[in-house]
């Protein structure tokens, strides 16, 4: 039983690190219906961003605070993915506007493998740590309950509290600020929102901007985590499912898309897996989405999608 | 003034339907038939053949396979790479289970049951457009990848989870030198290519590029689509299993699943963007390119380097392909999203008025 | 061919039209009956409790002011929509769930009003794709398709698809669209758009055909030719044509029955004289003070 609380822990705070890249493709989405295949690239290239500011910053101005240097990596790496965003909305998304999806995601494929490519250069490809003063020592609950106690990590609750904090802080911005009102005009009726004089240009360069800070924030997260490494790209497609479970067009729905996904992938593995070999880890939540695709493919908390004549 | 179809007076529907109905196009064609079959074994080096022919040959292959299912019917698939994977294993499991399996019989076994994965993971289609597709073929992949890791039928109990074949024979000769590999691969080609030629420009293929174009209009004219989808799905893995199959036999020679992973399918739906989607030349211009511009950074980006000052190192090679590719998909994707088919086209669009203007 | 008269004021005029050769066309027996047909989208009801029949060979109006629910109502009869309520016969065949294409095979072609095109292919593509319902070759006979006349079985294709040539050269030339064979259809001004819509729905050869206001968008001489089109189509086809139309000088002249709908309730059913004559049509169109 204990063991099963703990891949259950296991599997919820992994599926809390997929709804974190999810997030990304949804809000992406919701404004510009751009499903942003790029969002694992920009993961990757946000953490890698962070972890060699961070080494950089102390050289560059000399200062022995960790946590301010950390600080001031975090603001130039946020600066970078605005850079990004708009260059992304200027080059790529500005000519394309009228074109139909499949031409996007190809698109947006594409920019993929520049931000592989492009990260790569600037910053090298080395496993590169991040150390934001994430506690890494395990922690034993319920020590009474159970013998010896219950093995989380408190590593992956502090995750979870930050996770939680960013989507309570895009639920204010979306609700309680102007720009967040525009945003989920433009995600309404991109005609509409023209029409009363939102620049749909300047909200895609936010959009992709949020998008671009999600993806900073799980970058630190997973490469807290795991160390910075190419990987993150393949754990990103990993969020893709999560998205369609939970519904291309719902914030709730990526978490507990997220959630599901990740739990399911643990216990799938650990219970099943024995049986048939192992790995089931590699197409767990795509066979999933799968299943979803073929009864509902709007996901949990989507919208259904209308197609008309 | 050469490329004009003046006087080519067509008297009949079949020879205004041929595939070649511009003489110029025919002879051009032949010449390059010619060339390609008697000039360049003769005269190709054995590294030109052997890293650079015989993959582009192959990849156009599956290209072809490529585009039938996302350029002739619209249907987004990111499951390429699993596709060749299954006609690679059962090919290689029916060539070393069955005693005295001919070679070109395993290899089209190989496509048959690549064929039969291709529409069970093609099903989703009858349900599901654009990105939601392109994730159940994404299962697909990933379901494979793991499947030929595991399941040790696949991989004939090998301990080390990888596969080869050696000693090909085909009738009796046997396929060991580059030219032989070229000549082998350059007739599959030649023979897939025409059939995809023929289903495209026939009944089905305009079943196809209608259910692209528009589904709901297909419908109320009388087309099914679940058949013209499902064909399409049929049609292309098998086209792209046989293509697997020869990758796995002729190039590689010994193979893992890795081999055939996500970043594959990604380079073959590059090579149609690039190459045009729903165009069967297209497919060989993206194919040239892919299987070129690597070899072609190599060689210029460290010079290009020196001359700057900066040293490039491999890997720096590696990342400046990635962002290249990247680059170019997007390039051509606003460009000219009907890629280097629609410039040849264009091209030749010019040549008939050549050297007037308009 | 036949000219016909239209002036601009939208008067029938002379009895130069349809009416004229109705004496010479034999109108037949009830071909397509339209039952009590009801439709809803969540709350808003598109056609409310709607009869009418169509006899064989007559060309039948549907008019209505915009949003009365008229291609709502060839949807219904097309199976692109399902209608809650109601039925629709085809020769003695009732059906209220049929899918499009199941309609399609029965023999009944429509065109549409925002022209559903196949735009990435040629004319003639456009139009042979008409012709696919009625391709025998198998996936494998196309595939070895050959112009050599020696091996029987494998060479079907190619005379099949020279056979389903020929026919579409037929609807080309009627339509005269002979120079625009090999053009994209994307890349034709509207009014030859239109006639490739109605040629594709022709090489179906249907037995009844819907047209979704046809003339939508044409000047005048556009409309005379596609009038002129249409009543060839009725007088040496034999089609029973079902056709949505806005101006009432065409409607007038060519059709021999009509039907009004109005916020999706029929007000009127019957010859041109006589539906021009009711009090609740001029209404509908005119507007009164409520």
């Amino acid at each position: 039983m204990a063991f099963f609380l703990e891949s259950l822990f296991g599997g919820l705070m992994a599926g809390m690190l997929y709804s974190l890249v999810a997030l990304g493709f949804v809000l992406i989405f919701k404004a510009s219906g751009v499903f942003n295949f790029a969002q694992g690239a920009m993961v990757l290239f946000a953490a890698l961003a962070m972890a060699r500011f961070s080494t950089w910053v102390p050289q560059w101005i000399g200062i022995e605070s960790l946590i301010l240097a950390n600080a001031i990596a975090f603001v130039l790496a946020a600066a970078l993915m605005w850079v990004v965003a708009w260059l992304i909305e200027r080059l790529v998304l500005r000519h394309l506007v009228n074109q139909e999806g499949v031409t996007l995601l190809m698109a947006t494929l594409g920019i993929t493998y520049f931000l592989d490519g492009l990260g790569q250069t600037l910053f090298g490809s080395n496993i590169y740590a991040i150390n934001v003063g994430m506690p890494k020592d395990p922690v034993f609950l319920m020590e009474s309950t159970f013998p010896g106690g219950v093995l989380i990590n408190l590593e992956d609750v502090y995750a979870a509290c930050i996770a939680a904090l960013l989507v309570g802080a895009l639920s204010l911005f979306f609700q309680k600020t102007s720009t967040g009102r525009a945003l989920r005009a433009v995600a309404d009726d991109h005609q509409a929102a023209q029409s009363i004089g939102i620049a749909l240009n300047r909200i895609w360069v936010i959009v992709w901007f949020v998008a671009g800070v999600t993806a900073l924030v799980a970058g630190i997260i997973w490469g807290s985590k795991l160390g910075v490494q190419f990987s993150l790209t393949t754990l990103a497609l990993r969020a893709l499912p999560v998205v369609i479970l939970g519904g291309l067009t719902s914030v709730p729905g990526a978490i507990i898309g997220g959630l599901i996904i990740g739990v399911g992938e643990k216990l799938s593995e650990v219970y099943l897996g024995p049986f048939v070999g192992g790995g089931i880890e590699i197409w767990f939540a795509y066979v999933l989405a799968l299943v979803f695709l073929l009864f509902r493919p709007q996901g949990l908390f989507g919208e259904k999608i209308i197609d008309r004549v | 003034m050469f490329y004009r179809e003046n006087g080519q007076f067509k008297t009949s529907y079949r020879a205004d339907q041929q595939i070649f109905p511009i003489d110029q196009d025919r002879w051009l064609v032949l010449a390059l038939l010619a060339v390609v079959c008697l000039v360049v074994p003769a005269l190709a080096s054995d590294y030109l053949l052997r890293a650079i022919l015989v993959p582009f040959l192959i990849l156009a292959l599956a290209a072809i396979g490529v585009n039938v299912l996302v350029g002739y019917c619209g249907q987004i698939s990111m499951g390429s790479g699993a596709f060749m994977a299954m006609g690679a294993y059962m090919a290689y499991n029916s060539l070393v289970r069955v005693d005295g399996m001919p070679l070109i019989v395993a290899l089209l076994i190989g496509g048959l049951c690549a064929t039969v994965f291709g529409v069970l993971f093609g099903l989703p289609s009858l349900r599901v457009k654009g990105l939601y597709l392109a994730v159940a073929t994404l299962a697909a992949q990933f379901f494979a990848d793991w499947m030929f890791l595991r399941v040790k039928w696949f991989t004939n109990d090998s301990p080390s989870g990888s596969v080869s074949v050696s000693n090909l024979q085909l009738m009796g000769w046997s396929i060991d030198t580059p030219v032989e590999k070229y000549l082998f691969c350059l007739g599959f080609v030649v023979v897939f290519a025409w059939l995809a030629k023929n289903l495209v420009r026939s009944a089905i293929g305009r079943e196809w590029m209608a259910i692209r174009d528009m589904d709901v209009a297909a419908a109320v004219i009388g087309i099914r689509p679940m058949y013209a989808k499902l064909t399409a799905f049929a049609v292309s893995s098998f086209i792209i299993g046989v293509a697997g199959g020869l990758w796995a036999f002729v190039h590689l020679g010994a193979w893992e699943p890795a081999a055939f992973g996500v970043e594959r399918s990604f380079q073959l739906l590059f090579m149609i963007i690039i190459g045009g989607l729903g165009s069967i030349v297209g497919a060989f211009f993206g194919a040239a390119f892919i299987v070129l511009l690597p070899i072609f950074l190599n060689q210029s980006l460290p010079v290009l380097g020196a001359l700057v000052g900066v040293s490039i190192s491999t890997t720096g090679v590696a990342h400046a392909e990635a962002m290249v590719f990247g680059a170019l998909i997007v390039w051509f994707l606003i460009v000219e999203p009907h890629g280097l088919g629609r410039l040849w086209a264009l091209g030749k669009q010019k040549m008939r008025t050549w050297p007037f203007p308009h | 061919m036949r000219q016909i008269d239209m002036d601009q004021t939208g008067e029938s005029g002379s009895a130069g039209g349809a009416a004229a050769s109705a004496g010479a066309k034999k109108i037949g027996e009830v071909i397509l009956d339209v039952k009590n047909i009801s439709l809803r989208f969540g709350g808003v009801k598109a056609l409310t409790d709607i009869s009418f029949d169509v006899r064989e060979h007559e060309v039948r109006a549907i008019i209505g002011p915009n949003g009365a629910g008229k291609s709502s109502m060839l949807n219904c009869i097309n199976g692109v929509y399902q209608p809650q309520e109601g039925s629709i016969s085809f020769r003695g065949q009732t059906f209220r769930h049929m899918n499009s294409r199941q309609v399609a095979e029965m023999g009944i072609a429509r065109t549409f009003q925002n022209l559903a095109l196949f735009k990435g292919m040629s004319v003639i593509d456009n139009l042979m794709s008409g012709r696919n319902l009625r391709v025998k070759s198998g996936l494998l006979a196309q595939a070895f398709r050959h112009p050599f006349a020696g091996l029987k079985w494998l060479g079907s294709a190619q005379q099949e698809e020279e056979q389903h040539r020929a026919f579409v050269e037929n609807i080309i030339d009627f339509l005269e669209i002979q120079a625009y064979r090999k053009t994209p259809v994307g890349t034709l001004p509207y009014g030859l758009q239109k006639r490739v819509d109605l040629g594709r729905a022709l090489a179906m050869q249907p037995q009844v055909l819907l047209l979704d206001e046809p003339m939508a968008g044409m000047n005048l001489e556009e409309k005379q030719d596609m009038s002129r089109f249409i009543l060839d189509v009725n007088d040496e086809f034999g089609t029973t044509i079902v056709l949505i139309e806005h101006d009432m000088g065409v409607v007038m002249d060519i059709s021999d029955r009509v039907v009004v709908l109005d916020y999706g309730k029929k007000i009127g059913d019957g010859t041109p004289e006589e539906v021009r004559g009711n009090e609740e049509v001029i209404r509908a169109y005119l507007g009164t003070s409520h």
